[in-house]
Parts: structure tokens; C-alpha cells; sequence
């Protein structure tokens, strides 16, 4: 069923199509995205709450990821605040994976006799999920393609087993197969409609308001009301809603340290913030579960 | 004999550390046949980012037997003892043997160790080496890795060769069983290769496309990469540390050309190379008139189908966006004057104890301006010097310092000179960092010399005033190398600075500082301040009122005291190090060092030097060889060794006022006290050395005055002969109590004469 790379470049949405297509044929759960505005797919909960505990989690997804910072009044041919991330997440991490990763480039067309694909060593943390991880990033040509990460940490607890998660930038990947200089330029579908006539303005805005508009006071209320809000659900035991939260939180500090009024030495302390919460949610996910765990995995511990 | 072969293959293992992975590898598997008293005849390692490699040379198919021998107790010792021997030797009774022992029988046990078969040694030394393997960072996969004490490798192990000779030596570790398959390139040849033994090991990855030796890899791309850039009418600007790491990234290397943009050489030059070179790996050519070149060399990792067209025309857009992303960061930060973004210095800390780096910028700016002014760096103007200092940190806030923090200071320059700021502050901005480290370039030009020596001197006087010093081989703000710099800026631009003047002038503001904010040392200056019952006082909480002056007393007396003879101490040894490379002898800037009193390192150097070429000749090698003679005798005779050593020259026999008693009754010169008779007749030689003295000690201590080293040790060789003749035939024990006396006041006037110029005793040999 997998076209071969001989036909002609996919458009962006077809290229979501195979992947989902390909991936949902290796037994992942293919979701939607999170209706949240989050900084990575990482955050997605299928991927954080998900890679806490043994049950095995296999799931494929689109990921809206929001980058304040990186906004560029869709001046910049590569860079935006809005992107889309296609997130993998196997749960344990299978030993072919390195093969089946590949075999999604190929499925979405690219061919190895052609071009260079390296594994460069880049270890994953993100300090404001207290988790890390080691890896590659994923190189077609010089260019990063994939994050491709073994976790060994979530939330501060250890990854048991560990989940092999792989984040395609789908973008940069559409613009490499389609052969365009300008993410603008990407053909999203086949009836005449371009990434800049679906993103091109809301760069634009967003960047704006990103930027120079968004109301300071009113940000540092939503991040103290978040916060709260996530103590709130940990108090009452419901990690879910605790973890939103805190997903929450994070994207206000970005969208606050986008508009500048974030000190240097203040910053530790946001993130240093978000991240308990983070952790608080996921430590409260352990503890709900750890009876079914315990019922269903007799020789498995969280320590 | 046979050889072995040890293949561990897994998914790519990091560049950086595979150089160090072949040396663990070596070092654990020679350990593990140590164990077994084997030994390989050569052992050899090969890395790629997929595999690491072992082939050990000439192992005996068994290892040797041994026979243990253990002695136990007497054989009329208590059954119990008996049998707790027994255990120990995992033998029965009958099995021992009975030996006199000092007329007692006593039982020895006889373990014979049979040799073992090497295979089986290999099959547990496998194991135990992938268990102890020291990778920086390792990691937990797979189905095992539901429990944490799951096996750990740099990524995940997919496959191991285990060959004796021919046959596999079988083990399983981490759930991957040994055998003699493997793969080869990833894209080339993903089939499974089965690999004989260790002969063919190498020649056989070979033909599957896998360049196993880094070494070959690595000639690959240096010679590859310079032939690219010749094709192209450019030369390659080497870099060795790209070489090995696109080696370790690479099983098949194939370097190859490309070009980017002209427009982006607008972005300065440093910048280009640094985005190419840490983001992608690239290296980067110079064209013909010396100019970097708008090219760039990627290492692929394959033989193209297409020959490397796309992965060229790929590589070039990536290496584009990132030029334009560079491009952007360039003219955003142009836009902002550096005097503006200096504000945003305010906001970062430069160290917990010492403030902002914008208080940093204010000391700094002082110290320049001050070491203008005062002349110390000479034809700085100070205007200029203090206008760079306060600018020299504003790049910190730029967004291309930001992304690339090896370029602060380039960028201050380059946006310094955008932004019309005169060529002095914008050069003194780009160098004001330098020298770092010995092989760096050392600035000259004179408002960045001020700025360079300002910056370095408040971080040691900070860092020094708060008691943060280096310890062992931790240095964590680098002061060993602040020190050395500021010895290379002076040594070279001949800057002559008054260290206790500048810490008197600048260094007290941290003491004072930290009499606030550090507790206990608060308390120590309370308590040398006022006495234990005033600060009982009930109301003693308006101490800073009642001691601001003694505050600030305090802080200059112990920059000026305590800290600058610590800071000195410092500067000594690390102008020792420094030194040794320069062939300068750690002993003469001792006994330099130990006359004490001089801080101005630029003489104390010139002093150091003179004093080297003196005594490698003859005359300095003989009077060095005189005053430890005199020096022994001295010693030997208990002469007040702190009154002479301290007492400059006209002690001994000129100086009967100051010196009274014992040496006041010996014979004078004559140039001051010449009426006064001596007590006895002198010897001729004795009567020679005097002269010679009387001549040499004011010559040596004028040219000292007036700094020309070279004329005081001249001085001192003019006393050689007499002093050699002085001891050929004068006793200085003579029975005569006046003439020892007056003989051995001339020897300590020789001693103190010599101690004019150096310390003597702290030389060697």
C-alpha cells in the first residue's frame, strides 16, 4: 500500500496520512492532537503520564507545538512560533526501532541511496518535566529531521520500561521532500492550497501579539492561577487535570519570557516551579495507579 | 597461539567518546586475562559509530596450571580447627599433607589448579567487561528495562562477535547471544555478514562498505576534504578535532563540496566558520586572496547514487537557514547601541558573592581608567580605556553571544565599530578576553591592554578577597589562567604595575563588601575592631556607624596586607609555571621572590633573567659556590643569620652603629669609618676582600637602583676572586677571638652583600 519514492513529493497532509497509516500498521494507537497550547509533544500526556509505569503504550500522533520565542512575523523561511510535531511513542522501546524509524522515512519518500541519514548523538532533558533521556538527532542531509529518544526519566522517576519516542519536525521534513526554501511555499495539499495560505497570517498576529501585545499583568495572573489551579487538582488526587495544569503554566512562562519581562535570575525560578508541578502531577499518576499496576505487574516497583 | 576477536555492536555510539571507549575497552579485556595470567601479544581496538572492536593477538588455547599451597594448623590442633581449615581449602582431610614445621607437624594443603581453556576465560570475561564498561553515560532499553537493574550500554547493544581462532566463544549479556554474525553499512550493505576470525575481520567490513580503523577513516577525511577544497580553487582550513569527529560519525566518509550564498559573507567571518563548524560539522575554505570562501565541506556518509549532488544541495539549504538565522541575530543586536544593552547587565549575576556583572563593569571601568592615568599601562588614554571597559561585557546581552558564547568579545568588537565607537575601544572590546591561556595572542595595543589587565585583576582581587581560591586541580573561575594572563600582558608590554597599589585602590571594595554580607567574617573584623564587651552591649546594632572608618581601614589594610601577599604568593607560582616552559629556573624566582618588597613582576622577571645568565657562567657559578661556603660557616658558627640577612650591605664590618657588640669590635672599611683602627692586621686576601666589597656593595646597590640587573651581578662577579682567595688563604676559626670575629663580620657582609641582589640561599646546586 506504501507508495514507492518515484511518485511524485507528498503534501504535507499526505505525508501526515502515511505516517499515520504506517505507524497505525505497527500497532500504534493513532490520537489527535491535544486540545492544549503546548511548547513540544513531549508534553502531550499519551507521552508524559504514558511513559510512567510498565503497561506497554503504543501511539502515534500530531502534535501542535507553540514556541513564542521563535516567532518571526512569518518573515523567516524556517522558522515559526506554530509548528506541527509527529510524535511516536513505543512503549518498551522495541529492538528494531532504528529499522522501523527508518522505514517511515522511506514510506514517506525518502531515498537512502540518495541522501545521507545520521544518527548525531544529542541527549534529551527538559528541566521542566524533570526527565531526560539519550539519543540522536536525527540527520537527512545536515538537516535535524527526528528526535529520536530512549526515556530513562519522567518526572523525576525512572522509565520502567523504557519508552522509545520519535519526533518528527514536519515541517522541515515536508520542505526537504518537497524541495521548497520557504515553509511557505509547502504545497499542503494537492488542490492548489499552500502552508502559507493556512499559517501564513496567524504567524503573522500570533508573532504580534507574542511579542508585543499579550498583557504582562494578565499573564502572571494565568501563571499564578494555573499554578494554583494545579495544586488545586493534586489536593483533590486527579493527576490528569493537575498535569493540564501544568502544561498550562509552562506555556504562559514561555508566552511571559517571549515578551521579555522574565530577569535572568527569575527564570530559574519559573522553570523551577513549573516543573514541581509537573513532577507533583506525575508523582500523583504513580500513586493512583500503583495498585492496578501492582495487581496486573507482581514484581514490578516504582523505585 | 590464537588470535581473538571482539565485536560489540550497537546503535550509534557518540562521536566523543569513542576514542576513550577503545582505551576502556584495551585496559578492561588485557585486566580480565591478567586475572587469568594470560597475556595477548598485542591488542588492538577499532570504534565507528556503530561498533567497537577488539582483536587480541597470540593467546595460548589454555592457561597455565597452578598449584596453591596453603599452610594450616598443626596436625594436633582441635578437630574444629581442623575442619575450619578444611572449608577454607575445599579439601577432605586425607588430602592433606603433614610437613615438619620447626620440629612440629603440620598440615598443608596442596591445591592443584588445573590450566583452563581460554575460550572459557573469554566467556566470562565478555560479561564482566560490558557490566563495568565506564561509558560517560549509559542507558537501559527493551522489554529488560522493567527493572532499573536491567544492563546498561552507551545506546542499545545489538550484536556481538566473540571469535577464539575460528570458533564463537559463546555468552549472552544484556539478552544478545554471541556468535560470528554482523552487519554491515547501514544504507550500503544492511545484510547480515558472517565473519571467520580476526583475520578477516577487518577486510570483510571493508567490502560491506565499513571502514573499521578510525585512523584510516580519519586520513580519509582530512585528505578528502583537502583535495575537495583544492578541486575548487581553495584551501581547507584544517581543523583536526572536525576530522575525528566526522569520523566517529561515519562508517563510509565521503567528504564533499559545496557552496553557500556570497550575500552571507557580510555576516563577520568568525561567525560563519562557528555556525558551520559546531551546528553542522562543516569545514569551511579560504579562497585565494586568504578570505574565507563562501564554500563549505560536509562529511557524507555514503557513496551517493547521484554522486552527492542532493546531499550537497541539502546540506547547503540547512547550512542557509542556519547563515540566516545568524544573519538575523547580526543585524537585530546592530541595531541596539552596546551602551543600551550594557544596561540589561544589571539583570545577570556574575557570581553569587560579587554582585552583577554590571558591578563588575563599574570596577573594571575604574581599574582601566586608573591604570591609565597612572601611566602603569603606558599611552592608553583614559577616556578611551574606561569607555571600553564599560562596554567590553554589553555582547553578553546580544542574541548572537547568546547563541555562540565562544564569541564574546568578537561580537562587542565588530558591533563597537558598526556603532562608531572609536577603532581603540572597539578593538580593546574584542581583545580584552585575550590572552586566554599560554598559546593565545597577547594584546598590546594600550587602552585593551588596560581593559584586559582591569577585567583580570577585579576577578583575582574579587575572587582572592573572598577567600575563593583554586584548590588542587579545581579552578572553577578560571583564576590560574586570569593570573597568567595578566603576568603574559605584563611580560610582554613591559607595563610596570604596583600590585599592593592596585589592591589598595580596588581590591579593599570587595573586602568591605564582604564584611556585610559574609557572617563570619563579619564577626572576625567585629572582633579585631572592638573589644568582646562592647560588642556584648545590648544596643551594639549601629556597629557600621560606630565603625565605618575602622571599616574602611580595615578593608585597606587587609588588601594591602594579607590579600595582596596572598595574591603575590599566587602570581609567584604561577609565573613558576609559566615560566618553566621559558626555561626559567623555579629556584631564581624564588630567591628573587624572597627578598620580599618588590611587586612590580616585570622587574622582578628582568631580575629572575639577569640572575639565569649570571650563574651559568663561571664567575656566578664559583660565587654562588663562595656564599654557600660562607653561608655554611656562618651557620655553623650560630651568626645571627636574621640581623645580617635583613641588614643591607654596610652591615658587618662597616656597620659597627647598627650592628654593635661582637661585630663591632672587628676591623672597618675605610670609606666612612677609615680613622679607626682595626684590631688587628689583616691578611692580604682578607684586606683584598674588603676592598673588593667596598667597591662591589655600592656598584651592585646603585645598578639595582636604576634596575640594570645586569650591572649588580657584574658587581657580584667582581668579588669571585677574592672571595676564592679569601679561602684559600685565610682561617676564618683563627685562635685570635678579634681576628675570627672580624673574619666571620666579613663573611656575613659577603652574605649580606650577595643578598642585595638575591636571595642565594634558595638557589640550587
Amino acid at each position: 500500500m506504501n507508495a514507492t519514492s518515484t511518485d511524485a513529493p507528498l503534501s504535507f497532509q499526505d505525508m501526515i496520512l502515511r505516517l499515520h497509516s504506517y505507524w497505525g500498521a505497527r500497532g500504534c494507537a493513532i490520537l489527535q492532537p491535544y486540545d492544549m497550547r503546548m511548547g513540544a509533544g513531549t508534553f502531550h500526556p499519551a507521552t508524559t503520564l504514558r511513559a510512567l509505569g510498565p503497561d506497554p503504550w503504543n501511539a502515534a500522533f500530531v502534535q501542535p507545538s507553540r514556541r513564542p520565542t521563535d516567532g518571526r512575523y512569518g518573515e523567516n523561511p524556517n522558522r515559526l512560533q506554530h509548528y506541527y510535531q509527529y510524535q511516536v511513542i513505543l512503549k518498551p522501546s522495541p529492538p528494531d526501532l532504528q529499522e522501523l524509524y527508518l522505514g517511515s522515512l522511506a514510506a514517506i519518500g525518502i531515498d537512502f541511496t540518495r541522501h545521507d541519514i545520521r544518527f548525531v548523538e544529542d541527549d534529551w532533558e527538559s528541566p521542566t518535566l524533570g526527565a531526560w533521556g539519550l539519543g540522536w538527532e536525527v540527520w537527512c542531509d545536515g538537516m535535524e529531521v527526528t528526535q529520536f529518544t530512549y526515556f530513562q526519566q519522567m518526572g523525576g522517576f525512572d522509565c520502567k520500561p523504557v519508552a522509545g519516542e520519535l519526533t518528527y519536525g514536519l515541517e522541515r521534513l515536508a520542505m526537504y521532500i518537497q524541495n521548497v526554501d520557504n515553509v511557505y511555499d509547502l504545497r499542503f495539499n494537492d488542490a492548489g492550497v499552500s502552508y502559507g495560505d493556512v499559517f501564513l497570517e496567524n504567524e503573522r498576529q500570533m508573532s504580534t501579539w507574542n511579542f508585543e501585545v499579550a498583557d504582562t499583568d494578565t499573564l502572571f495572573d494565568l501563571f499564578r492561577k494555573a499554578a494554583a489551579e494545579c495544586e488545586n487538582c493534586l489536593a483533590a488526587k486527579l493527576p490528569i487535570p493537575a498535569y493540564e495544569q501544568a502544561i498550562e503554566a509552562s506555556h504562559i512562562f514561555n508566552l511571559l519570557n517571549a515578551r521579555g519581562v522574565i530577569s535572568v535570575a527569575e527564570r530559574q525560578a519559573y522553570i523551577g516551579r513549573v516543573r514541581d508541578l509537573a513532577k507533583g502531577a506525575c508523582t500523583a499518576y504513580m500513586e493512583k495507579n500503583a495498585e492496578g499496576w501492582k495487581a496486573r505487574f507482581a514484581n514490578w516497583s516504582a523505585a | 597461539m590464537t588470535d581473538f576477536l571482539l565485536e560489540l555492536r550497537s546503535e550509534e555510539i557518540p562521536a566523543r567518546m569513542q576514542d576513550k571507549a577503545r582505551e576502556d575497552l584495551a585496559r578492561l579485556f588485557a585486566a580480565e586475562l591478567d586475572k587469568a595470567g594470560l597475556k595477548a601479544a598485542e591488542i588492538v581496538t577499532y570504534a565507528t559509530p556503530r561498533r567497537l572492536a577488539l582483536i587480541a593477538r597470540d593467546l595460548p588455547a589454555q592457561t597455565q596450571a597452578v598449584s596453591e599451597e596453603l599452610k594450616g594448623p598443626p596436625a594436633d590442633a582441635p578437630d574444629a580447627a581442623v575442619e575450619g581449615f578444611l572449608r577454607k581449602a575445599g579439601l577432605t582431610r586425607d588430602a592433606l599433607e603433614t610437613r615438619e614445621v620447626k620440629g612440629r607437624a603440620t598440615l598443608f594443603a596442596v591445591i592443584d589448579k588445573p590450566g583452563r581453556a581460554t575460550a572459557e576465560v573469554l566467556a566470562e570475561a565478555i560479561p564482566a567487561i560490558i557490566r563495568a564498561f565506564p561509558w560517560p553515560k549509559s542507558m537501559r532499553w527493551g522489554d529488560a528495562s522493567i527493572s532499573t537493574e536491567s544492563p546498561r550500554w552507551v545506546r542499545p547493544l545489538q550484536g556481538i562477535i566473540a571469535l577464539f581462532g575460528d570458533d564463537v566463544v559463546p555468552c549472552a549479556v544484556a539478552g544478545v547471544e554471541s556468535g560470528a554474525a554482523t552487519v554491515g553499512h547501514r544504507f550500503h550493505h544492511p545484510g547480515v555478514i558472517t565473519i571467520g576470525s580476526a583475520s578477516d575481520y577487518v577486510e570483510k567490513l571493508r567490502a560491506c562498505h565499513v571502514i573499521v580503523d578510525q585512523n584510516e577513516r580519519r586520513a580519509t577525511i582530512a585528505l578528502g576534504a583537502k583535495l575537495a577544497a583544492n578541486m575548487a580553487g581553495l584551501t581547507l582550513i584544517e581543523d583536526e578535532g572536525l576530522v575525528s569527529e566526522n569520523a566517529g560519525l561515519t562508517e563510509w566518509p565521503v567528504p564533499l563540496l559545496g557552496r553557500f550564498d556570497e550575500a552571507f559573507l557580510d555576516v563577520p567571518p568568525e561567525v560563519i566558520q562557528l555556525t558551520a563548524r559546531v551546528n553542522q560539522k562543516y569545514f569551511v575554505c579560504r579562497d585565494a586572496g586568504g578570505k574565507l570562501a563562501n564554500a563549505f565541506i560536509c562529511t557524507a556518509n555514503i557513496d551517493a547514487a547521484d554522486g552527492g549532488e542532493r546531499i550537497v544541495e541539502g546540506n547547503r539549504k540547512v547550512l542557509a537557514a542556519r547563515l540566516s538565522d545568524a544573519r538575523f541575530f547580526y543585524e537585530t543586536d546592530l541595531k541596539v547601541l552596546l551602551a543600551d544593552q550594557a544596561k540589561k547587565l544589571e539583570k545577570i549575576v556574575f557570581h553569587e558573592k560579587l554582585g552583577t556583572v554590571a558591578d563588575k563593569v563599574d570596577r573594571v571601568a575604574k581599574l582601566a581608567r586608573w591604570l591609565a592615568e597612572e601611566g602603569i599601562v603606558k599611552g592608553a588614554d583614559p577616556d578611551l580605556a574606561e569607555r571600553a571597559a564599560r562596554l567590553a561585557k554589553a555582547d553578553l546581552v546580544t542574541g548572537m553571544v547568546g547563541e555562540f558564547p565562544e564569541l564574546q568579545g568578537l561580537m562587542g568588537g565588530y558591533y563597537a565599530a558598526a556603532q562608531g565607537e572609536a577603532a581603540q575601544v572597539a578593538e580593546a572590546i574584542r581583545d580584552h578576553y585575550k590572552p586566554v591561556g599560554q598559546g593565545d595572542d597577547v594584546p598590546t595595543a594600550p587602552v585593551t591592554v588596560a581593559v584586559s589587565l582591569a577585567d583580570k585583576l577585579d576577578t583575582l582581587f574579587s575572587f582572592f578577597a573572598w577567600g575563593l581560591l583554586p584548590t588542587g586541580s579545581k579552578d572553577p573561575f578560571a583564576l590560574r589562567r586570569a593570573a597568567l594572563g595578566v603576568i603574559q600582558v605584563l611580560e610582554r608590554t613591559g607595563s610596570r604595575l604596583p600590585f599592593k597599589a592596585a589592591l589598595e585602590l580596588h581590591g579593599w571594595q570587595a573586602v568591605y563588601q564582604r564584611v556585610f554580607d559574609d557572617h563570619a567574617y563579619q564577626q572576625d573584623f567585629l572582633h579585631h575592631y572592638f573589644s568582646s564587651e562592647q560588642l556584648e552591649e545590648e544596643r551594639f546594632s549601629d556597629w557600621f556607624e560606630r565603625s565605618e572608618d575602622g571599616l574602611w581601614t580595615f578593608a585597606r589594610s587587609e588588601a594591602g596586607g594579607r590579600l595582596s601577599q596572598i595574591l603575590l604568593d599566587f602570581f609567584a607560582d604561577r609565573l613558576k609555571v609559566q615560566q618553566r616552559e621559558a626555561g626559567v629556573r623555579h629556584d631564581l624566582i624564588d630567591a628573587v621572590f624572597a627578598l620580599g618588597g618588590e611587586d612590580d613582576l616585570v622587574r622582578l622577571l628582568a631580575r629572575v633573567k639577569a640572575l639565569q645568565s649570571f650563574v651559568g657562567t663561571e664567575d656566578g657559578a664559583n660565587l654562588l659556590a663562595g656564599y654557600k661556603r660562607a653561608a655554611n660557616i656562618l651557620k655553623k658558627e650560630g651568626y645571627d643569620t636574621s640581623a645580617t640577612s635583613v641588614i643591607p650591605a654596610q652591615a658587618g664590618i662597616h656597620g659597627a652603629a647598627s650592628a654593635g657588640g661582637e661585630m663591632g669590635s672587628g676591623p672597618r672599611g675605610n670609606d666612612d669609618a677609615v680613622d679607626e683602627p682595626t684590631a688587628y692586621d689583616p691578611d692580604l686576601a682578607e684586606a683584598a676582600l674588603v676592598g673588593a666589597l667596598d667597591v662591589a656593595e655600592p656598584a651592585a646597590r646603585e645598578a639595582i637602583a636604576r634596575q640594570d640587573f645586569e650591572a649588580a651581578m657584574a658587581a657580584l662577579a667582581s668579588l669571585r676572586a677574592p672571595i676564592d682567595s679569601f679561602f684559600d688563604q685565610v682561617t676564618v676559626n683563627d685562635a685570635d677571638p678579634d681576628k675570627r670575629a672580624g673574619r666571620l663580620a666579613l663573611l656575613a657582609r659577603v652574605r649580606a652583600a650577595v643578598h642585595g641582589v638575591a636571595d642565594f640561599s634558595r638557589i640550587e646546586g
